[in-house]
């Protein structure tokens, strides 16, 4: 598309046609606009960021000094026997708890989320689901932390849960410092992430979809299956990154209200890095998390959950 | 096509810089040597410290006095600390000055080389010192001291007088299912002393003469008695706060804690006491000198302030501890009654020398020559064995 | 279109998850007036000392003021960043679009301690003195995937011909952005914007890594959980902090509420 040079000239003042011609440059090679709009981002996270993650991934092919604990650049596959070793399954039982932990507070949080997005979405009326909207944000608001102690005294055996129990005559429930715990907290804690790409997913469904299908004869449930579920799905991945890895890589929450056998895999991660200054070593016990998330995030991509986020 | 390139450079751009890490030396200046005389303060002083160990009740009249400012660190896990030195190319990175590492960091820092020592001539109160504390393992090497001790806690054994009957009279119960399913330990791999300790007593046998020289053999069986202490816990405490709600709150009976624990139960008005049954563990810290502390002369300042008996005893109650210096006591019991007896200052000589210090476990055993015992790795993977 | 027997049943189930959400949060509020500073049930006595003790403690004056500002400069940078990368995502076609989305993920996606570690052993290697910088650069880095999103969903929703019309009329790039973009782009950034900044204030694991001799909000917190003798304060602070971000929620609620109405058609 050329540009009439006469009408540039009788553009107006010279600020202007400052103004236009660089915008006409910009215009005519489009790279050059992706270019300058792309470059900050992608290297100040290029150079910062995956620069960095490449070093401490790097990192876990070397060793320490016993002596010292300083680093030992001398490549070595010891870190990985050690982890994947089966004569001693520690760090796999404790892989394996995270990931199974993680994969149960998403599937909570999708099931806690989904009723609850529809209802935001496609029953409340404008005023409710602002209302709606707004105390499902708000929680995000208050400190983690507070909220997960809050949980220690909610479940702990004198706790308010068995107080309420015991009220109607139910015995108590042992849930203090168990993995049970760790999944409530977490399902708890991760539930507004799940619940706003849900509700958008749900939200962006134009009703005469669901029209037509009932036009076609489908009752209640089968529209949901067939329409609106599939459509909504994206959202349910797109919130179910955020669950899932949120869970993977935490460690606050196993040291609160965790119990004996609660150990999750960024326990151990930091556990390393001190005294220890183990840091090949943490760093190869951080990848399965990467390595975990990568599979994730393709098959996420796959599902579509990339357009719902 | 340009465009292919473009990126491709900028893909080879970052796999470069990330391989020539190894190629780039982090130059350190040389560590300075000990300072012979306080000089003037440099206006600044940077700690990594545990909570309220430059408490306000006592660091203003510092500030005001010497003219340094305090910027703290609060740091709630030793690995915290340790991690917190190393940043920079270590030695504090030229950032901070002084660290309250505790016995089980302690010595790690020494031999990373990240602490440089100490003229304790330069801390008159050094002189006032309980014995166990002018020159202990863990902060002193070859007769190098590389640090001031500060304050001390032992490791006790809490417990609720309501539901535990007869009163406990040592560690076995520990140990043992009686109480099953209501005890708390630390989630510490340190703690491995602890049991390491009780197996001194119980298992002579294994030739245990030190409980943080351990040989492999002596690990495995202190590591096969935790193995069994497990099943037996409510849960692996991590902070303080831990322990006081689960006491409170009557998930545990029994466990392991410190006198500061059982005081704040205490007010909370729950029926806790403890004992101390001897031989026991116990932590101290000490402030290390980094080795790039940019003010070393704010440094000696606030060590040499810190451990007079009055500020001792200030920080003692404020923490939860027990002070160094004995010429404490009588302040400590102006500013809350009994306190000197509650937290164990005014015993004799010999009730110290039972208390077996935390002492980052190495390789080179002082009982026997050799190199084989083992060291804080082996303690973090056997604790991670044990408790993941 | 939902029956009215569903329709009660959702509701339903909608009240019981907003009781669950909430009911915690009403004992953070219960809990700030704790006599005792052992946080057990049932609540000892009431008090409002702790609100005194929370006034006037400088520290929590100064971990607040460092949150809001690491906040505000993270979400700031995450604007700028996120709406450069959605632009030039949505409207180029390149060789690498798709890693490109992939990449900004990332830090989101990966366990906060891994981040965390990356970015401390880089400012160490960078030579970088910790400062309120390498924190922001932290928050940063998830914070502009928050962003990006926002923009991103809103920009495959506008017609890419009202830039062409814009520009046929005679409009140069800045009239286009500022008659025909920005207020397309306004309520996706300020959604966009509240989330990161909630991220960017409640994160602790990423800035334990990166932060020096500073103390954000939830640094100040932790170290108050650890040793607990103030440990009501903890709940004071939550409960005011949860207080004063109502109104700036619902401002933001009611100027994003337009982007939603697409079902109409």
């Amino acid at each position: 598309m050329s540009v009439d040079t006469r009408a540039l000239d009788q553009a107006g003042p010279p600020g202007r046609r400052a103004r236009l011609r660089v915008s006409t440059v910009f215009w005519r090679r489009p790279w050059l606009k992706a270019l300058s709009l792309l470059t900050p981002p992608v290297a100040a996270f290029a150079i910062v960021y995956v620069g960095a993650l490449a070093v401490l991934l790097i990192s876990s092919f070397w060793g320490v000094d016993a002596f010292t604990g300083k680093l030992v650049r001398h490549w070595t596959l010891d870190n990985f026997r050690q982890i994947f070793s089966f004569s001693d399954p520690t760090y796999l039982r404790i892989a394996g708890r995270t990931i199974g932990i993680a994969a149960a507070v998403t599937i909570t949080d999708a099931l806690l989320a989904f009723p609850l997005g529809y209802f935001m979405a496609r029953v409340a009326s404008p005023r409710v689901r602002g209302a709606l909207f707004v105390g499902v944000v708000l929680p995000l608001w208050s400190s983690y932390l507070v909220r997960i102690y809050a949980w220690q005294t909610i479940l702990s055996g004198g706790g308010v849960l068995n107080w309420s129990l015991h009220g109607i005559g139910l015995p108590s429930a042992h849930l203090a410092y168990t993995n049970w715990a760790m999944w409530i907290v977490f399902s708890y804690i991760w539930l507004p992430f799940m619940v706003y790409p849900v509700y958008a997913s749900l939200e962006r469904i134009p009703e005469s979809y669901v029209e037509a299908s009932s036009d076609l004869g489908a009752r209640g449930w089968r529209t949901l299956r067939s329409v609106t579920l599939p459509l909504a799905l994206p959202g349910v991945i797109a919130g179910s990154i955020f669950t899932f890895s949120l869970t993977l890589g935490d460690y606050i929450t196993p040291l609160l209200v965790g119990g004996t056998g609660s150990s999750f895999i960024g326990n151990v991660v930091y556990e390393n890095i001190g005294i220890n200054a183990n840091v090949p070593f943490a760093a190869a016990l951080a990848s399965i998390p990467v390595m975990v998330m990568a599979v994730y995030l393709v098959v996420a991509r796959r599902l579509g959950a990339f357009d719902a986020l | 096509m340009r465009r292919i390139r473009r990126i491709h450079l900028l893909a080879a751009a970052v796999l470069v810089a990330a391989l020539s890490v190894p190629t780039i030396a982090i130059s350190r200046s040389d560590g300075s040597s000990m300072l012979t005389k306080i000089g003037k303060g440099e206006g600044s002083l940077n700690l990594i410290e545990w909570p309220y160990y430059s408490d306000k009740s006592f660091a203003t009249a510092f500030v005001k006095q010497t003219g340094c400012v305090i910027h703290r660190k609060d740091a709630g896990t030793s690995n915290e600390m340790v991690a917190l030195m190393r940043q920079g190319g270590g030695g504090g990175g030229g950032q901070y000055d002084l660290v309250s590492a505790s016995g089980d960091a302690s010595l790690r820092l020494v031999y990373g080389g990240d602490i440089q020592p100490v003229n304790v001539k330069l801390i008159p109160s050094w002189n006032s010192f309980l014995p166990a504390f002018k020159s202990p393992e863990h902060n002193t090497v070859k007769g190098v001291h590389y640090g001031v001790s500060v304050q001390w806690g032992p490791n006790t054994l809490i417990y609720n007088t309501a539901k535990v009957t007869p009163a406990p009279k040592g560690w076995n119960d520990i140990y043992s299912a009686k109480y099953k399913g209501k005890l708390t330990v630390p989630n510490n791999p340190i703690q491995i002393a602890d049991a390491a300790l009780y197996l001194q007593q119980t298992k002579p046998g294994l030739g245990i003469k030190d409980p943080y020289e351990l040989t492999k053999d002596q690990l495995a069986a202190v590591v096969s008695l935790l193995k069994q202490q497990k099943p037996l816990l409510k849960r692996y405490w991590n902070y303080a706060t831990d322990e006081i709600t689960s006491f409170k709150n009557g998930d545990v009976w029994m466990g392991a804690g410190w006198p500061y624990q059982t005081l704040q139960l205490q007010a909370a008005k729950a029926p806790v006491k403890e004992i101390v049954p001897l031989p026991t563990t116990g932590w101290a810290d000490t402030w290390m000198l980094a080795k790039q502390a940019p003010h070393p002369n704010c440094a000696y300042l606030w060590m040499k302030y810190v451990t007079t008996p009055a500020v001792e005893a200030k920080q003692a109650l404020v923490f939860g501890e027990t002070p160094v210096n004995p010429k404490a006591c009588p302040y400590m019991n102006k500013l809350q009654k009994s306190s000197c007896a509650q937290y164990h200052l005014n015993e004799p000589a010999s009730y110290y020398s039972k208390i077996k210090f935390w002492k980052t476990p190495v390789a080179q055993c002082g009982w026997k020559s050799g190199n084989d015992c083992m060291d804080y790795n082996a303690w973090q993977r056997a604790w991670t064995q044990v408790t993941g | 279109m939902t029956t009215s027997r569903a329709r009660i049943a959702l509701g339903i189930w909608t009240a019981l998850v907003f009781f669950f959400l909430w009911a915690p949060l009403v004992l953070i509020g219960i809990y700030a007036f704790n006599k005792s500073n052992v946080q057990s049930w049932p609540l000892p006595g009431w008090t409002t000392h702790w609100f005194r003790v929370a006034w006037s403690d400088p520290d929590v004056r100064s971990s607040l003021w460092l949150s809001f500002k690491v906040g505000l400069l993270a979400t700031g940078t995450a604007l700028v960043l996120g709406s450069m990368a959605a632009f030039a995502i949505h409207r180029f076609r390149f060789f690498g679009r798709e890693s490109i989305s992939f990449l900004l993920i990332l830090p989101i996606a990966l366990p906060g301690i891994i981040t965390g570690m990356a970015l401390n052993s880089f400012y160490v290697f960078a030579g970088l003195g910790f400062s309120i910088w390498t924190i922001v650069i932290g928050h940063a880095t998830f914070c502009v995937v928050v962003v990006y999103n926002n923009v991103i969903a809103r920009l495959r929703r506008t017609s890419p011909s009202l830039y062409e019309a814009s520009m046929d009329l005679g409009a140069d790039g800045w009239q286009t952005f500022r008659f025909v973009t920005w207020p397309v782009l306004s309520t996706a950034l300020v959604a966009g914007g509240l989330l990161a900044f909630a991220l960017s204030f409640d994160e602790v694991i990423v800035t334990t890594f990166t932060a020096g001799a500073q103390s954000t909000l939830p640094i100040f917190i932790l170290d108050n959980l650890r040793q607990g003798q103030q440990l009501p304060v903890v709940n004071v602070v939550a409960l005011a902090v949860i207080l004063l971000t109502i109104v700036p929620v619902v401002i933001a609620q009611r100027l994003t509420r337009e982007s939603g109405i697409l079902r109409t058609e």
